[in-house]
């Protein structure tokens, strides 16, 4: 059952060749025994995942049934659940439980959905190798020396080694993607504003943004379906209907214009790497896309701007982890700023500091101009280059990141180096474009994804482009060895 | 050497709406600490702020009423800072775009001119919660009841020459933020406050000096005080030659002095930068003229409307216009029936004597406009004279009952039966001869002997007018 797409998996429910409860319990047995290596997952809630298994199947013998009930996910532990721990990684919020929703989990409970637990992730989503966790590092189930990639990284890892059918992740520079890539699952970050985050824990606000990691395009356009919509409680989220996403899978993609930008074909691209990007454009070609060469000029601000923005915005929004009404508070402070100080700086992690202290020098007077501004204005400048290249194309390929999984270990003392495995991933979360990544092949038997990029609210498009792939491919449907 | 005073004014005023500025959480005052506080009030962690659409149309009667430029696109920033009763460790606030900009009231200065004061701006932002720090054993406590309170911050330029003109604006705010329904104004509650920037310079010297700030001033008496200690006190630092300091200072009313909180150098960087939670506010023209024709009569609009409709000197007018609650007033009395000017003089003079004696507001006033047009009718239509009627607004103040009532039982009608009157005179004049005799010879100024004998043996109930009229009848003086 455990290799069952969630689609396939919804068939057996209706048909009644298994019960979301005998679901359940396989997800929560598989996780018992093959955790313990990978540590993708912070809080497992066995039994309240049964009783929603169990409400589940009563759901589903009324015939009342969505496309997702009765369906075993996990939740990644950046989203706050009602009673249970939200930790997004962190000492800080070791103990935090919140008194309610975060509107992506409320509307999972609507669809029947079953929660399993909660993923391991990078601190505060801080992060590109799920290194950065308090809970400790999260193994890729290809190969447990190398990482998972990051900050989904627990999500990414418990989908690939099918320890549940679905995963949820965020993405704020490309933290949905990366680790789909290096995991070697689909994975799609949709357009800012298509999913609430309220109730997310925000790392950087006008960049994150949620989304959904599953094996197949199919399972990612079921859940993003239950997922996306305006909520009143997010101002930025978006008032724009939402499409059924499965329905155009189907559509054939003869003619589709595919632009494949120059940049991200350059210099520290692994050449191994390059050959299976460039094998999955041949696919492509052979499904009828035409493939354009394209510009995309501004790409080297990326990275830049991004550690700029992010930062910034991150030093502002953390600062309500100050050990006066939740979460870690230091041991006897002695006075007002002992109590901000100890509490700070043991509840937070390193890289959660350094973030903190660039954002805060970015945003401090004197500086503001030369850092914030100028990475607002670099930040525009990406956005045109990918309007004018939606003029000329209908969607963009890349590689989603430079190489397969590095070693546990081998970029952790060196940030800029593991801030540059995202130089593919984050000038789609500085426009604010939805991208997927797809499996695309192996490269030293660890996998490699094929990133999607698409103009603004078209995910249906990218759903249907990664979908029409996944017909006459099955690198989605592999499965590393040891979780067989 | 002389000096002069340049003060400009912030005031923080409280709008009035049920719920708070970015969440659901009621405002009312006065509730057990933190039960009107949500998840958003207390920043939880994946909480966000959404905007309250009054606070904006609020804003834009303000703006309006100043004759201020309310902008198209407005942005709130995050002012960040640590306190403990600050849950999100910044503040939402407008910075670089506010949402109202380049207004202006005219005060009236003592020499009976007007003088208009420049208002810079007026933003939006949220307010802090408070910290406790009595009964919590060396502990601090933190209630947010108060975090998330909309304000409206209102920003003057330096325009203003003495404490007296700052009281004088900051009065003319009030009282407009209340005409216009968008704040209740009241000081005791926090609703309406202050910080002064306060600076001297030599007579006839352009640049400005460097100035204090006084912070959370909240009442118009420690505005004039403050403000008065403090130019004193800078004039004597720079008369021993010093210089002064560019610093925060805090009011304390007890003492009656301002104290140093923190120097420029301790200033605080507040690194201010668009919040990315909320959308810029963009206000379409259309919803500028909606608002426009909501607004209510301006305080100085009905003042001269006052001044024609009814004929009043302007000092009256000023005086009845001073608050919405005490024009409508008035303009009851005048609708049941009383007399412009006379309904003016009984409002102004003996009612607001007895409202400021018992220190009590014009909607608190046990005499109601209605029971005071029926006593001046009873003026109006020669029933009591205007001294007797005094004695029956105070026997309606004690709640005695209406003026009829009080005239019957008191049996303070006027006699108006001339044989009556006739009569008592008859017998003055038989007993007093000799002043009978000086007044024929042409003593004019014993009339009013006559006419107050007249008047206490009718015990005040005769009309004067008339007692005048028969006297000269019976003396034969025509």
């Amino acid at each position: 059952m455990y290799q069952l797409t969630i689609a396939e998996q919804a068939q057996g429910l209706k048909a009644g060749q298994f019960s979301s409860v005998e679901l359940t319990k396989m997800y929560l047995d598989r996780i018992k025994r093959m955790d313990g290596g990978l540590n993708s997952y912070i809080t497992v809630v066995e039994e309240a995942a049964l009783a929603q298994a169990q409400a589940a199947d009563q759901r589903l013998a009324r015939g009342e049934a969505g496309p997702l009930t009765g369906i075993p996910v996990a939740q990644k532990d950046i989203f706050c659940t009602n009673g249970v721990k939200t930790s997004c990684g962190s000492k800080m919020l070791d103990n935090f439980i919140a008194p309610y929703d975060a509107t992506v989990i409320e509307k999972f409970h609507a669809a029947g959905a079953v929660m399993l637990g909660k993923t391991n992730m990078d601190e505060f989503a801080m992060g590109s190798s799920n290194e950065t966790s308090f809970y400790g590092p999260v193994k890729n189930p290809w190969d447990t020396s190398t990482v998972p990639g990051g900050s989904s990284g627990g999500s990414a890892a418990a989908m690939a080694a099918r320890l549940a059918a679905g995963v949820t992740g965020t993405d704020t520079g490309g933290s949905i993607r990366q680790p789909a890539a290096l995991c070697g699952i689909t994975g799609l970050k949709p357009t800012y504003g298509r999913v609430s985050r309220y109730g997310m824990i925000a790392f950087a606000s006008s960049l994150d943004q949620a989304g959904a990691m599953a094996q197949s395009a199919e399972d990612v356009a079921i859940m993003l379906g239950a997922m996306a919509g305006f909520d009143e409680r997010d101002s930025t989220s978006v008032d724009k209907a939402v499409p059924d996403y499965t329905a155009g899978l189907q559509k054939d993609i003869r003619g589709l214009k595919v632009g494949l930008p120059k940049e991200y074909f350059a210099a520290g691209l692994d050449g191994d790497v390059a050959r299976v990007i460039e094998t999955a454009i041949e696919e492509y070609k052979r499904l009828g896309a035409e493939i354009v060469e394209i510009s995309l000029p501004n790409s080297a601000l990326s990275v830049p701007a991004y550690y700029v923005v992010a930062p910034a915005e991150c030093s502002s929004n953390l600062s309500r982890f100050d050990g006066v009404r939740f979460g870690y508070r230091c041991e006897a402070p002695q006075d007002l700023e002992d109590l901000y100080k100890r509490s700070r700086g043991e509840g937070f992690g390193a890289e959660v500091k350094r973030r903190i202290m660039i954002g805060t020098y970015a945003l401090s007077a004197g500086y503001y101009d030369a850092y914030y501004i100028k990475a607002q204005r670099a930040r525009r400048l990406i956005s045109d280059d990918f309007k004018q290249a939606f003029a000329k194309v209908d969607v963009i390929m890349a590689p989603t990141t430079p190489t397969v999984a590095f070693k546990i270990g081998e970029k952790a003392d060196d940030p800029i180096t593991m801030y540059l495995s995202d130089i593919n991933t984050i000038a789609v979360n500085l426009a604010g474009l939805p991208g997927m990544s797809i499996p695309a092949g192996f490269s030293q038997k660890l996998p490699v994804g094929l990133q999607l990029i698409g103009n603004y609210f078209d995910e249906a498009r990218l759903l249907n482009v990664a979908h029409q792939y996944q017909q006459v491919t099955d690198w989605h449907r592999q499965i590393p060895q040891d979780f067989v | 050497m002389t000096w002069e005073t340049v003060i400009g004014l912030e005031i923080h005023t409280q709008l009035a709406t049920k719920s708070k500025i970015f969440s659901g959480a009621a405002t009312a005052y006065g509730a057990e600490a933190n039960t009107q506080a949500c998840a958003v009030d207390l920043g939880l962690p994946g909480v966000l702020p959404v905007l309250n659409k009054e606070v904006v149309n609020m804003a834009i009667k303000f703006g309006l009423a100043v004759d201020a430029k309310v902008a198209p696109v407005s942005v709130f920033a995050r002012k960040n800072y640590f306190y403990p009763d600050l849950p999100k460790g910044y503040q939402i606030s407008q910075y670089e775009l506010p949402i109202v900009e380049h207004g202006h009231m005219d005060i009236s200065l003592d020499n009976g001119e007007s003088k208009r004061i420049g208002i810079t701006r007026a933003h939006l932002e949220e307010d802090a919660g408070k910290s406790l720090h009595e009964d919590f054993h060396g502990m601090t406590g933190i209630d947010l009841n108060r975090a998330g309170t909309p304000l409206l911050e209102i920003v003057s330029e330096p325009d203003m020459r003495s404490a007296k003109e700052a009281v004088a604006y900051m009065k003319k705010i009030h009282s407009l933020v209340r005409y216009l329904g968008i704040s209740d104004g009241n000081m005791q509650e926090g609703s309406f406050r202050c910080d002064a920037n306060v600076s001297v310079r030599p007579t006839g010297q352009v640049e400005l000096g460097t100035r204090a700030e006084l912070k959370n001033i909240n009442s118009f008496r420690f505005v004039e005080r403050a403000i008065n200690f403090e130019v004193e006190r800078q004039i004597e630092v720079l008369e021993n030659g010093g210089k002064v300091m560019q610093e925060t200072r805090l009011y304390d009313a007890d003492k009656d002095e301002t104290r140093s909180m923190r120097s420029k150098e301790e200033a605080m960087d507040y690194r201010y930068f668009p919040d990315p939670d909320l959308l810029p506010v963009a206000i379409a023209e259309k919803q500028v003229e909606a608002v426009r024709a909501s607004l209510p009569e301006l305080p100085e609009a009905k003042r001269q409307r006052f001044m024609s409709e009814y004929q009043l000197s302007s000092e009256d007018a000023s005086l009845l216009t001073g608050s919405r609650e005490m024009a409508d007033y008035y303009e009851t009395v005048v609708k049941a029936g009383g007399e412009a000017r006379l309904s003016a003089n009984w409002v102004v003079g003996e009612l607001s004597g007895a409202l400021n004696k018992e220190g009590k507001e014009i909607t608190d006033s046990p005499v109601s406009a209605e029971m005071l047009a029926g006593m001046l009718s009873r003026i109006q239509d020669n029933t009591i004279s205007g001294k007797l009627a005094k004695e029956v607004f105070q026997a309606m103040w004690q709640g005695e009952g209406d003026a009829d009532a009080i005239i019957e039982n008191k049996g303070l009608k006027q006699i108006t039966d001339s044989g009556a009157i006739e009569a008592i005179i008859d017998d003055i004049i038989a007993n007093n001869p000799n002043q009978v005799e000086q007044l024929k010879a042409g003593k004019g100024k014993l009339m009013g002997f006559f006419v107050g004998q007249v008047m206490k043996e009718t015990g005040g109930k005769a009309n004067p007018a008339q007692v005048n009229a028969l006297l000269k009848k019976k003396l034969s003086l025509d």
